[in-house]
């Protein structure tokens, strides 16, 4: 991309930013398969709308569509903040439906290895289009440098969007959110475990600071 | 511009082709050209190596075309290796006006998934293991 392409585009972003401050902020949940994106959605949602976004599983790439849950209301220090938070299938670069075979038989595994490349092509384009700010949740057991990781971030930052990182599982024995804070120490770490609902303050208030 | 060649099947050396594509070629090749001649190198089972790398964008449209192509038994997807960003990058729309994009500009390698595994990475080694398959 050119360079003044690169302004333009850049400088078109911020005032659409700018002019549609009225409506909520769409927010993506990015991350690695099985980092426990789905399960970070359904907490928000459950806490602020009562629903929930989407199916849990510990087999990767449950989530196979990109899901937006709207109007979620966050309320902070007396004031309330409004985003849509769109769950999106893991980002990997191989799928391989052997993976999925113990769980489940053949056809379904071919099926569900399908479903989950289209999933993955649905979220880029969803991160390349549609979203305007995201939350990128990491597994704080696993080591975090890893090349989706190191892309996807790349990929965020080059589109100028504001980017939280979850260091999330840290009800887990192997959790270290130094090792992810060391990673990436451009960006603000937030420690959290979705599936106990631990930390949830400090994270819905880094929320309405970064996306408010 | 001269093709990078792929052995006939019949004829194969016991061994694996690796490519390494200077920047100097990449440079003029629009996005699609890059990704395509990568895909089509990695689905004859080569090792491509870009001396260049991509850019964030072309890396983003790189995973929806490999999603787009992956089939049951005959392809897997990509193993991608570059080295994490170092800490000091400045990746502000200011410091890529500066040139940034193109100072992180940093050599990648690119197989068959089922070809390359990835043994060690850090901010300044990547060590993989490359099997014939």
């Amino acid at each position: 991309m050119g360079l003044f392409t690169e302004l333009k585009d850049s400088i078109s972003r911020a005032t659409d930013r700018l002019f549609s401050e009225q409506e909520p902020k769409r927010i993506g949940i990015y991350g690695p398969p099985n980092a426990g994106k789905t399960t970070l959605a359904n907490r928000i949602a459950r806490d602020w709308t009562g629903d929930a976004v989407g199916a849990e599983s510990h087999v990767p790439h449950e989530t196979r569509r990109a899901r937006r849950k709207e109007n979620v209301e966050i309320e902070r220090d007396g004031k309330t903040v409004t985003i849509d938070i769109v769950d999106t299938p893991g980002v990997t670069t191989k799928v391989d439906y052997e993976e999925f075979t113990d769980e489940m038989d053949e056809d379904d595994a071919i099926r569900r290895s399908r479903e989950a490349t289209e999933g993955v092509a649905e979220a880029m384009h969803w991160l390349r289009e549609d979203v305007d700010g995201v939350i990128y949740v990491l597994d704080s057991a696993e080591d975090p440098i890893t090349q989706v990781n190191t892309m996807l971030i790349g990929i965020i930052e080059s589109r100028d969007l504001p980017v939280l990182i979850f260091a999330n599982k840290i009800d887990l024995d192997d959790s270290s959110v130094k090792r992810i804070e060391d990673a990436f120490p451009q960006h603000k770490t937030v420690p959290l475990s979705a599936k106990e609902g631990d930390n949830m303050d400090e994270v819905y208030d880094n929320i309405a600071e970064y996306f408010g | 511009m001269p093709k990078a060649t792929n052995a006939d099947d019949s004829d194969a050396p016991d061994g694996v082709q690796i490519d390494l594509i200077s920047g100097e070629r990449m440079a003029g090749m629009a996005t699609m050209e890059k990704i395509r001649m990568i895909l089509d190198g990695v689905h004859d089972g080569n090792i491509v190596i870009l001396e260049e790398g991509l850019t964030p964008d072309e890396e983003s449209r790189l995973i929806e075309v490999t999603m787009a192509e992956i089939s049951p038994d005959e392809f897997n997807g990509i193993e991608i290796e570059t080295y994490p960003k170092s800490d000091t990058h400045d990746s502000s729309l200011l410091g890529r006006i500066m040139g940034g994009d193109q100072a992180e500009a940093k050599l990648t390698v690119i197989g068959p998934a089922n070809q390359i595994e990835t043994l060690h990475k850090d901010e300044t080694l990547i060590s993989a293991l490359v099997s014939r398959n």
